[in-house]
Formats: structure tokens, C-alpha cells, sequence
């Protein structure tokens, strides 16, 4: 019965892959998109493509909209008109957060969100890519190569050494970390990375740049951050959201140099 | 950890322990020995394992899983039914009516035959395999329909509440056809012997400790198991366990029908030792009640709902015979105390307690050997 478990396991495991097809060099489409609450426009008409394995960074005061961006390329929220496209075929409207997890989007949230009353290595085990279905669950067995892969992750975040422990002990900086993980784990093809570096200490920072940097390419992220000088060491490319649109778009300079976005973060 | 799991088997072996040896001293020593336990407290004890097991099926959905039923012994009363039906039908013709086939309370109101669904409870089997079935669909259905829409905390509570209520309130009626106000009651027989003699007796104790000790081990198998895990998960964290891809809803969907079928055979397993099942037992005041027993226990640790049910149930024994009266206001009492002062129940206490005193003899350890030398 258990052996029959793991098999099943991993047959589903091939057979998931979903094929993104990203032959434009775009994988993440949104057009014309807005939201509201309560008729405060959340969203107004925002259009942003992000190419494959591109690392793209969002910045923009609070309240343009950043994070509701989030929301709705995860399926949390719906949005009142527009489309959402993952590579040409893909509607992601069509789908609800466990589907559009599945295809391969996976999220990082602004407060970090680990399962504290879990070890390191099962909040990493709950995240490896597998059939997440009840009963594929209630008789999963780690299979040496998923062992392998969460021995990789955990030392690529740095917590080796605190594997057995409960994530609720970490620090903010280790639990932003741990979530990173989390998202390797789930090996996604689109990594939405909000606010990586809130609370980290100056070196957990520069290790975390040196992360999403190395991770470009392979897959495509998208990092919502405040703080400019991060954003300046790992963005080729920024967006600038401001009251639920773009604002402007291209590099670091460009943008900071741009009076448009000037008079939005200082005001008139 | 290491404190955790002794405590586990502390609790089993005691349970095992009590199963067998009550039996033992009742059936076996003579007449006036004071380890020939009464009838009374064979059914007592017996009657303490099935709470045991319905307040380890809450924990299951309210320590692990994070979701408060206000309405579990609506699950519990259904299988009290179910295993009623099949005791009625064992009746046969030894009703106070005569009637072969209808029982007492359908002859009185005139029945002419049996209604559809009673048919099949004669047999045991089917009627076993009902006793899962019934609670088991009814949780299914509340469940899909509660879990699907994303109803959580204070109004899902609010609702099996109402599930219950409203259970009680169909039962009461006559039309249902469950015996209304009086219920199911007059068992003569389970498996062709007598239900009132001490061997069934014995083995109905015997069977429930069994049953709990393994209902135990399937829980702490499945907390330590990766689904366990995606289930503590949910508690934590729902939206987190739904955006790394587990369909929550199927997961909640899944550990509600699991302990609403435990509760179901705590209800069946039940019935036969106290001799009656009525709506009352479907009452929110009972449902409450289970909800006590785990808080005081300690919840999400499955011996801790254990442990607080033979409790709190054992206090009730003894405060109802000395003062019926003060029970409820006892009951209340201890919820606020240990809503207060102990939120992990006496389990967490007790691990606070060890804890401490490992930690000064570590302390006093070393200490003590210097001193020697």
C-alpha cells in the first residue's frame, strides 16, 4: 500500500509539468488591468509583460498598487476587467491559487509566512513540488532525490544547521529566507517576491541579493522593494507603479532620473 | 519530545490496563472482592472510553486542524442512532406490543410497516458499516459546502451549532420516526446475547478501550505524517498551505469526515452501555461540553482530549451525585480557568512541570557530584 503510494507519486510528479509556452520571450501577461474596493481603484488599467527569466523589480509609493498586482496574478483577487495570460495559453483568471500554484507561480509574502509550529525541513517538505492531491498526501513517502533537493535548498538559504528546529524560533530574516526556500522547492517557472528584506541585517541582505540574482534566468522574478539601494543592486530592469498603473519603466537610472517619479515619491 | 511520547504510552498502557482488568475482576473473582467490579461501573468506565474517543475525534479537527465544531455529538448521536436501530431490530418480537417486526413506538403510533429506512439495520454488519456511513456523509456534505465557500472560524462554529440544534429538533418530532421524545431504548440483545449480562458487558468495555487505544495510534500516525502536516499548516497559515498548491478545502473536507466517523463509532460503541439514545444527546449543551473536555486536556496532542474527558467526565459522576445542581456552574468554572490560566490544558502543564524538574536536576547534578568527590 505504501509502496504503491510512492509510485503513484511519482508517475503524477512527470505527468504534472504544465508546458508554458513562452515563445514571445514573455511569460507573464497582464492588460488592461483594473481592481476596486469599494470604488478605490486598487488597479487602473495596468499593462506589465514580464519576459522569461527576467528579474524584474516593482517599486512605487505605498498604495500603488504592488501588492494587489500580487493578489491578482495568484488568483487571490479577480479583477474587475482585464486579462491575465501565463505564457500564449495559460488564463490565469480561469483559475483559483492551488491551480495557479501548480502551473508554477509561487509567492512570497510581504509578512513572512512559514508555518511556525513546523520544523524547517517539514515547512520545505509541505513546499516540495509533488501531487498535492489528499490522498497522494496521506501516503507520500520522501523519495531519496526529493531528500536531496531539500538538503540543496536548505543550504542555499543558510539553515542547515537549524533544520530540526521549529520555524517559529528563526529570525525575520531567517524566516524571509525560509520562505525563499519554499518557493525553490516548488521549483516554479515565475517567483513573486514581495518585500525580501524587511528586517534582514546588512549581510543577510547582500546574501539575499546574491540569491534572487543567481536565480534569474532559470526562473523569472518579479521583487516588490522599498529599499532603492537594493532594488539598484539587482535590477536591470524597474517598474514604477503609481496609483495602480505604470508609471515608467527601464533601468535603475533612467528611472530615478525620470521627474515623473521624482514628483510621486516626494511629492509636489 | 521525548516527554510527550511516554505520556502517550503512559496513557495507552492504562487504558489497556483498566479494558482488561475490570472485566477480569468482574467476571472471575467471587462475590464481595473488592476488585469484583459492579456491572454499573464496567458500563461507567466503558461509557468513559467512547467520550474519550469523541473528544480525541474533535481534537483531531480542532487541535490539528484549527477548526472549533460547536456540533461534534451531532456526529456521536448518529451513530448512537444507527447502532439503536440495529438493537430495536434485535427487540424482535419481545416488544411490549408483540409485533414482530415494527418496534414499540411504531406500533403506538399506529404504523402499519417498516419505513424504507429501516430496513437492513437487522444485520450487524450492514448496520456496522452505517454507523461510519451516516456521520461520515452528513460531514461530507456540511463540509463541501461550508470549506468550499471558505466559511472559517467563529461562523463555521456558529453553524455545526446549528446543525446540531437542528438535528435535535427533527429527532424530537415523532413523524422521523426515530422514536421522538423517548428515543430508542429496551435493548434486549446485541449479537444474539444479552446486553445486560456482565460478559457483553465486559467485552462492550473491552472493545471500546481497544477501539480508543487504536484510535489513538491512527492519530499520532497521521499528525506525524506529511498529510498531519499540511494539516497543522492549514491551521496556521491557510492561505500559504493554498498558494504553494494544496486544495485546502479537500484537506479540511478530508480530517472532518475522518473525525466525524470516529465520533459516530464513539456514539454506536456508546449506546449499548447506557441502554438509550435520545435527541438530547444531539443538544449544543453536549456538543459544548466535548469542546470543555479538550480544552482542559490540552489540545493537539489527541491524549490530552483523552485524558480531559475521562476528567471532566469523572468529576461529573461524582458532582451529580452529591449536588446535581452545581454542575453546570462547575462546568462553566473550569472553562474559565483553563481558558485562562491553562491554555494548553493539563497536558501542557504537566510538560511545563517536567520540564522544569529536569531542567533543576540537571542543574543539581553536576553540583551534587563535586560535592561527592
Amino acid at each position: 500500500m505504501i509502496n504503491q503510494g510512492v509510485v503513484m507519486e511519482a508517475g503524477m510528479v512527470q505527468g504534472m509539468d504544465t508546458v508554458i509556452d513562452s515563445r514571445h520571450g514573455t511569460i507573464l501577461y497582464l492588460e488592461d488591468v483594473s481592481v476596486s474596493f469599494d470604488g478605490f481603484k486598487a488597479l487602473n488599467n495596468l499593462s506589465l509583460y514580464i519576459d522569461a527569466g527576467e528579474l524584474r523589480c516593482l517599486i512605487g509609493p505605498n498604495g500603488a498598487g504592488k501588492t494587489t498586482l500580487m493578489d491578482v496574478i495568484t488568483g487571490k483577487t479577480r479583477p474587475d476587467t482585464g486579462s491575465v495570460f501565463f505564457g500564449q495559453t495559460i488564463d490565469l483568471l480561469q483559475l483559483d491559487e492551488p491551480a495557479i500554484a501548480e502551473t508554477g507561480i509561487c509567492r512570497k509574502f510581504q509578512k513572512p509566512s512559514v508555518f511556525d509550529a513546523l520544523s524547517v525541513f517539514e515547512n520545505l517538505q509541505l513546499a516540495l513540488k509533488t501531487n498535492k492531491s489528499t490522498w497522494a498526501t496521506l501516503f507520500s513517502r520522501l523519495q531519496d532525490e526529493q531528500l536531496a533537493r531539500i538538503y540543496e535548498v536548505l543550504a542555499t538559504i543558510g539553515l542547515t544547521h537549524l533544520l530540526d528546529k521549529p520555524a517559529g524560533i528563526l529570525s525575520h530574516g531567517q524566516k524571509q529566507w525560509l520562505e525563499i526556500g519554499m518557493l525553490l522547492m516548488q521549483d516554479p517557472k515565475v517567483m513573486l517576491v514581495d518585500e525580501p528584506i524587511a528586517g534582514m541585517t546588512h549581510q543577510e541582505v547582500e546574501r539575499t541579493a546574491e540569491l534572487l540574482l543567481s536565480l534569474q534566468g532559470k526562473h523569472s522574478l518579479v521583487v516588490v522593494e522599498h529599499d532603492m539601494a537594493f532594488v539598484r543592486s539587482i535590477a536591470k530592469r524597474v517598474t514604477v507603479l503609481h496609483e495602480g498603473s505604470v508609471l515608467t519603466e527601464g533601468s535603475m537610472d533612467d528611472v530615478q532620473n525620470d521627474p515623473r517619479v521624482i514628483q510621486v515619491y516626494l511629492g509636489e | 519530545m521525548k516527554n510527550l511520547d511516554k505520556s502517550f504510552g503512559l496513557v495507552i498502557a492504562v487504558i489497556l490496563l483498566v479494558s482488561l482488568l475490570m472485566p477480569l475482576g468482574n467476571l472471575l473473582l467471587p462475590e464481595g472482592s473488592a476488585f469484583k467490579f459492579s456491572a454499573y461501573s464496567i458500563s461507567l468506565v466503558g461509557k468513559y472510553w467512547c467520550f474519550a474517543l469523541l473528544a480525541l475525534s474533535l481534537d483531531l479537527v480542532w487541535g490539528y486542524a484549527g477548526i472549533l465544531v460547536l456540533g461534534h455529538s451531532a456526529f456521536f448521536a448518529l451513530g448512537g442512532y444507527v447502532m439503536g436501530m440495529y438493537l430495536m431490530r434485535q427487540i424482535g418480537d419481545r416488544g411490549v406490543y408483540g409485533d414482530p417486526l415494527l418496534p414499540d413506538f411504531m406500533v403506538f403510533l399506529n404504523w402499519k410497516e417498516l419505513p424504507w429506512y429501516w430496513q437492513g439495520f437487522q444485520h450487524f454488519g450492514f448496520a456496522g458499516l452505517m454507523v461510519l456511513l451516516v456521520p461520515g456523509f452528513l460531514a461530507l456534505l456540511f463540509g463541501w459546502l461550508a470549506f468550499r465557500s471558505r466559511v472559517t472560524g467563529v461562523y463555521l462554529s456558529i453553524i455545526t451549532q446549528a446543525l446540531t440544534y437542528a438535528l435535535m429538533l427533527a429527532f424530537f418530532r415523532n413523524e422521523m420516526g426515530f422514536g421522538g421524545n423517548n428515543g430508542l431504548t429496551d435493548f434486549k440483545d446485541i449479537l444474539g446475547f444479552s446486553i445486560q449480562s456482565d460478559a457483553v458487558r465486559s467485552l462492550l468495555l473491552l472493545t471500546s478501550g481497544l477501539l480508543l487505544i487504536i484510535a489513538l495510534l491512527l492519530g499520532q500516525a497521521l499528525a506525524g505524517s506529511k498529510m498531519g502536516k499540511v494539516i497543522t499548516a492549514i491551521r496556521d497559515q491557510e492561505s500559504r498551505v493554498r498558494f504553494l498548491g494544496y486544495r485546502v478545502e479537500y484537506f479540511k473536507l478530508w480530517i472532518f469526515v475522518f473525525s466525524a466517523m470516529l465520533a459516530g463509532l464513539a456514539g454506536a460503541l456508546y449506546v449499548p452501555q447506557v441502554g438509550i439514545i435520545n435527541p438530547s444527546e444531539f443538544s449544543p449543551i453536549n456538543a459544548l461540553e466535548v469542546v470543555i473536555w479538550v480544552a482542559v486536556g490540552g489540545r493537539g496532542t489527541l491524549y490530552g482530549a483523552v485524558i480531559g474527558a475521562i476528567l471532566v467526565n469523572y468529576a461529573k459522576t461524582l458532582l451529580t451525585g452529591l449536588m446535581p445542581e452545581i454542575w453546570l456552574f462547575s462546568l462553566g468554572a473550569i472553562f474559565v480557568i483553563v481558558t485562562m490560566y491553562l491554555p494548553r490544558g493539563l497536558v501542557g502543564l504537566f510538560d511545563h512541570w517536567i520540564r522544569r524538574w529536569t531542567a533543576q536536576r540537571q542543574l543539581l547534578t553536576p553540583g551534587a557530584q563535586e560535592a561527592g568527590l
